[in-house]
């Protein structure tokens, strides 16, 4: 450079960007990342993609199929018995709508955290959420019994003079969901709309210029532009922060707000809270090593992207194992002896399976593993927690709302749940949709934010190439994860 | 209104830039030239490129904070209105007086969020001026790749220093490339 006596601390500043390992892999440019992302979308759809779509929607029809004879015929189509009022139905509801928590996470969390290799992952994850959302909206409206009078959850004005009761958690629940849905549509679309510009200037068939001209807004990256952009960009990552915290505390007030022994405690916000993220990060990293392994991502979403989620994986899952520890210790210590039995009941009652293999094994002892730097590098290792965690995770809720109802105060009326057909396929048909609207998504939009990867790219920064340091990040740098 | 020989308006004079690094260096000279009316393009914002084309803080926040109290109030009215004339619900026999107050919090916060969101969302495009259907910058063969790997630079010929020559001398100095007449229509 200008051969200026360099100061030590800048060389050691200096070394420790060097040791810093890049987010984009083998120098890969700007060009590149339009060219590998956009032409996921630009080609053809591959025949594993049909074949796997036809699969996925076929149960996303069955399922819908299901819906239709519950609405059509009844709850009673269910297992659902007194005393397990909620089983499969709500078990389901907190289950999507906990994943959808990585998503929102990654996208604001991360965001205001300056963590920049959410880039590669937000995308996919935000739109995991909205597809994991969808999801969970469906049992909420459909267990009511009355589809058709749903809206009644509504505050509207009726000729009956009706209006809901606003101090109910679960008059919260709505508003909590609905609005973690539409402000997660606003902020995925917010950050789609320069990707969607790109994949309109690279069009070539006028139908595709037409509908992503008109979705990208007319966007011109304009410096003006960006301005305001990213100020809305910062805003909705601010909104989302307390509302990805404040969707899962009120999902959890649905139960802590009742007396049922096992509901009714407050460690639920943050137990709920720290159990969906991890969760969510579970399915994240279910739906994108795949993806990755497909279409060749493996220098955008490198193995220090996975390393990062594994480690949330274990920092949450340790939260949820805490969590697991705490209820017990309060069940036993606070003397209450329904809150003991209760929790007596989940470890070798009707359900002791589901705690033993689901929670115990699933949630609290296979995270452990990514203490462990090669488990954390292994895909097969991380593939194998997540898929646990994803189970773990069902069997939790399944064991918290119907192992707290299946014994009563009233033991004349205990009675174990058993699930029917439709219970079953309405469930896997939420797993058909969820997949469906996934594939979907990686066909016709960027799983990958570009113009937001690119900013990960050392070419980025406006002072690459002026200032010592910044231009030294090297291709196969030393890895710092350790 | 500059006119090029052909007739056509002329919108700005534009050259592009090899990298994020001369488009930044580039913007803060034009700026110093006194130049108002002006913009830059980029595939990605670029850190600190308001601060070297000399725009302030944006003000979308304000928008978010009238967006956001609104939703506040909203909730109020939607949780008071029904909840305190038009039905007072007796629940269970549990209290629904003033002092039940905080159970109608985690609607404010919701509606709160929700219409912050919105209003982030749509100042975004109104400040922006989107949607929009034509620019003329998209007259410039060469802006196509402005969404992919190009670095451009535009100065309007509404600007009061707007000169042909010097405009072009400026964005050579800058190290400017392609340096073009991008027409209006």
């Amino acid at each position: 450079m200008d051969g200026a006596p360099t100061a030590p601390e800048t060389i050691k500043e200096a070394e420790q960007e060097l040791t810093r390992v890049p987010l984009v892999l083998h120098r890969r440019n700007f060009s590149w990342l339009t060219e590998r992302i956009s032409g996921v979308v630009e080609q053809p759809a591959p025949r594993w993609w049909w074949v796997a779509f036809a699969i996925t929607s076929s149960a996303a029809t069955f399922g819908l199929f299901c819906i239709g004879y519950q609405i059509s015929t009844g709850v009673g189509t269910w297992g659902n018995q007194i005393p397990v009022g909620w089983a499969w139905d709500i078990t389901n509801f907190v289950f999507w709508i906990g994943i959808g928590h990585a998503g929102t996470l990654i996208s604001a969390i991360l965001f205001l955290l300056h963590q920049k290799w959410r880039t590669s992952i937000n995308r996919s994850a935000e739109a995991m959420t909205l597809f994991a959302v969808i999801c969970a909206a469906i049992f909420p409206g459909i267990h009511v019994g009355r589809f058709w009078m749903a809206w009644y959850m509504a505050p509207m004005p009726n000729n009956w003079g009706i209006w809901q009761n606003f101090r109910s958690a679960l008059m919260w629940d709505v508003f909590a969901v609905s609005t973690y849905f539409t402000v997660s549509v606003l902020f995925w679309y917010t950050g789609l709309i320069p990707d969607l510009a790109t994949l309109r200037d690279r069009a070539t068939t006028k139908v595709r210029k037409f509908l992503f001209g008109i979705f990208a807004c007319g966007w011109r990256g304009s410096n003006r532009n960006w301005r305001h952009y990213e100020m809305a960009y910062l805003l909705l990552a601010g909104l989302s922060t307390p509302l990805v915290l404040s969707v899962h505390s009120v999902v959890s007030f649905d139960f802590a707000s009742t007396l049922i022994p096992t509901w009714h405690t407050t460690i639920f916000p943050p137990y709920f809270v720290a159990g969906a993220i991890f969760g969510g990060f579970a399915m994240v990293l279910t739906l994108l090593l795949p993806a990755r392994a497909i279409f060749k991502l493996h220098d955008v979403i490198t193995p220090q992207h996975v390393d990062k989620m594994a480690k949330i994986i274990l920092l949450t899952g340790s939260f949820v194992a805490y969590a697991y520890t705490m209820e017990f210790f309060v069940a036993w210590y606070s003397g209450n002896s329904y809150e003991k039995f209760a929790f007596w009941n989940r470890i070798f009652g009707p359900y002791w399976w589901y705690w033993w293999f689901g929670m115990l094994f699933c949630n609290c002892l296979s995270p452990q593993l990514f203490w462990f730097s090669w488990c954390r590098r292994n895909v097969f290792v991380v593939f194998f927690v997540c898929m646990c965690v994803n189970a773990g995770m069902w069997f939790e809720r399944f064991i918290i709302i119907a192992g707290g109802l299946v014994r009563d105060f009233l033991p004349s009326s205990w009675r174990v749940f058993h699930p029917t057909w439709v219970d079953i396929w309405t469930y896997i048909g939420t797993i058909g949709i969820f997949t469906s609207l996934f594939l979907l998504f990686i066909r016709f939009l960027p799983m990958i934010a570009m113009s937001e990867v690119k900013t990960a790219v050392p070419e980025a920064d406006p002072h690459y190439g002026t200032l010592p340091g910044v231009q030294s990040v090297s291709p196969g740098g030393k890895e710092r994860t350790r | 209104m500059m006119r090029t020989p052909a007739g056509h308006k002329v919108y700005a004079m534009a050259a592009e830039y090899p990298s994020a690094a001369a488009l930044y260096e580039a913007a803060k000279h034009v700026r110093d030239a006194g130049f108002k009316r002006w913009d830059v393009y980029s595939p990605f914002p670029i850190h600190g490129m308001d601060e070297a084309m000399g725009l302030g803080k944006s003000w979308l926040s304000g928008w978010v904070l009238f967006g956001g109290v609104t939703g506040l109030l909203t909730a109020a009215v939607v949780e008071f209105g029904p909840s305190s004339i038009l039905y007072q619900l007796d629940v269970h026999g549990k209290p629904w007086n003033f002092w039940t107050v905080p159970a109608f919090f985690p609607i404010m916060f919701e509606l709160t969020v929700l219409f912050g969101a919105f209003a982030a969302f749509f100042s975004m495009l109104g400040m922006n001026g989107l949607p929009r259907w034509y620019h003329p910058m998209f007259n410039w063969e060469r802006f196509i790749r402005v969404s992919n790997d190009g670095f451009f630079l535009a100065i309007e010929s509404h600007d009061p220093r707007f000169t042909e020559n010097g405009v072009r001398e400026l964005l050579e100095r800058t190290g400017g490339e392609h340096i073009t007449i991008v027409h209006e229509d």
